[in-house]
């Protein structure tokens, strides 16, 4: 399966801007790898990141503290209440489409709820465990 | 706000007539409602005066007890925008500390038009927070404000609250 997900992007090279979850995943990867030779992203450790409670922030101790605990589901702004859209790239299309995107939520929710950035491998695991092998 | 003229103009145009209505201005940079927008109702610029909206972009890092900084040349569109639509006086308000942002929920205006509403349904888990406008003012998010669409937090239609 994992091989069959990195052929994948060469399959579909196309339009210049638009990005797949997979090629964020990739380049997060690649990022990685320098750190830490042979690193392979895990769906699970991306699991346990986004259901651990980081407890930094008191009204959001948690990723799912506003996404909800279903990343296929929406969720909630814990403040403000505003619909949150499902984190999941196959039920939200728009989910890890383009990188700058993606670095200014990371940048932003990681100081927020983990207390500091996010590493490239945190950031290559969670977008592995939301697209789930799909 | 280019001449002490319009200024005037603009400060004598009494909030309250537009109360029913408020919409975004034109001329919002796409970013307005790109990163406002993202968590929460766009609020519309009248709603705070220019130096309210200039101590906040100033600390988007310290927004509320979120983190919503922005990349500088963005900042700046917002700020722009923000400065050049803000209300005047009614709606100045001082932060609750030094390093806090002020908030458009404690001006003069907000707390005249709002203070009828009891300690219960701002307190009540739909509301959350008193800038969610959404959560009584069902229009909101299409910029209007009628008494007659409020339905707050119990159900009950504002305008019915006199048969309790």
């Amino acid at each position: 399966m994992r091989i069959a997900l990195f052929v994948l992007p060469a399959l579909f090279a196309s339009s210049v801007q638009a990005a797949t979850p997979i090629e964020l995943m990739k380049g997060y990867s690649a990022e990685a790898s320098h750190q830490q030779a042979g690193f392979v992203p895990s769906a699970q450790r991306g699991a346990d990141f986004f259901a651990r409670r980081f407890e930094v922030s008191a009204k959001m101790p948690a990723c799912t503290s506003c996404h909800g605990e279903d990343p296929s589901k929406g969720g909630r702004h814990v403040v403000t209440d505003k619909p949150i859209k499902p984190l999941a790239p196959f039920a939200n299309s728009e989910r890890f489409t383009d990188l700058a995107k993606a670095e200014k939520w990371f940048r932003r929710n990681c100081k927020e709820v983990v207390g500091r950035d996010c590493a490239a491998a945190e950031k290559a695991d969670f977008i592995a465990f939301l697209t789930g092998g799909r | 706000m280019k001449t002490p003229y319009l200024a005037l103009t603009l400060l004598a145009l009494p909030l309250a007539a537009q109360a029913d209505k408020l919409v975004i201005p034109a001329g919002a940079p796409p970013a307005f409602e790109a990163e406002c927008g993202a968590c929460h109702l766009v609020f519309p610029p009248a709603l705070l005066d220019a130096k309210g909206w200039r101590q906040i972009m100033a600390r988007l890092d310290h927004h509320y007890g979120d983190n919503a900084s922005l990349d500088d040349q963005t900042r700046q569109s917002i700020d722009n925008f923000l400065v050049q639509n803000a209300g005047g006086a009614k709606v100045s308000a001082a932060p609750a500390a030094p390093a806090e942002p002020p908030r458009l929920t404690t001006t003069p205006w907000f707390k005249r038009k709002h203070h009828e509403v009891p300690a219960k349904d701002w307190q009540d888990d739909k509301v959350r927070s008193p800038a969610n406008c959404a959560a009584c003012h069902t229009r909101a998010a299409a910029g209007s404000y009628r008494e007659r669409e409020i339905v707050m937090p119990n159900g009950r239609r504002w305008e019915e609250k006199e048969d309790d």
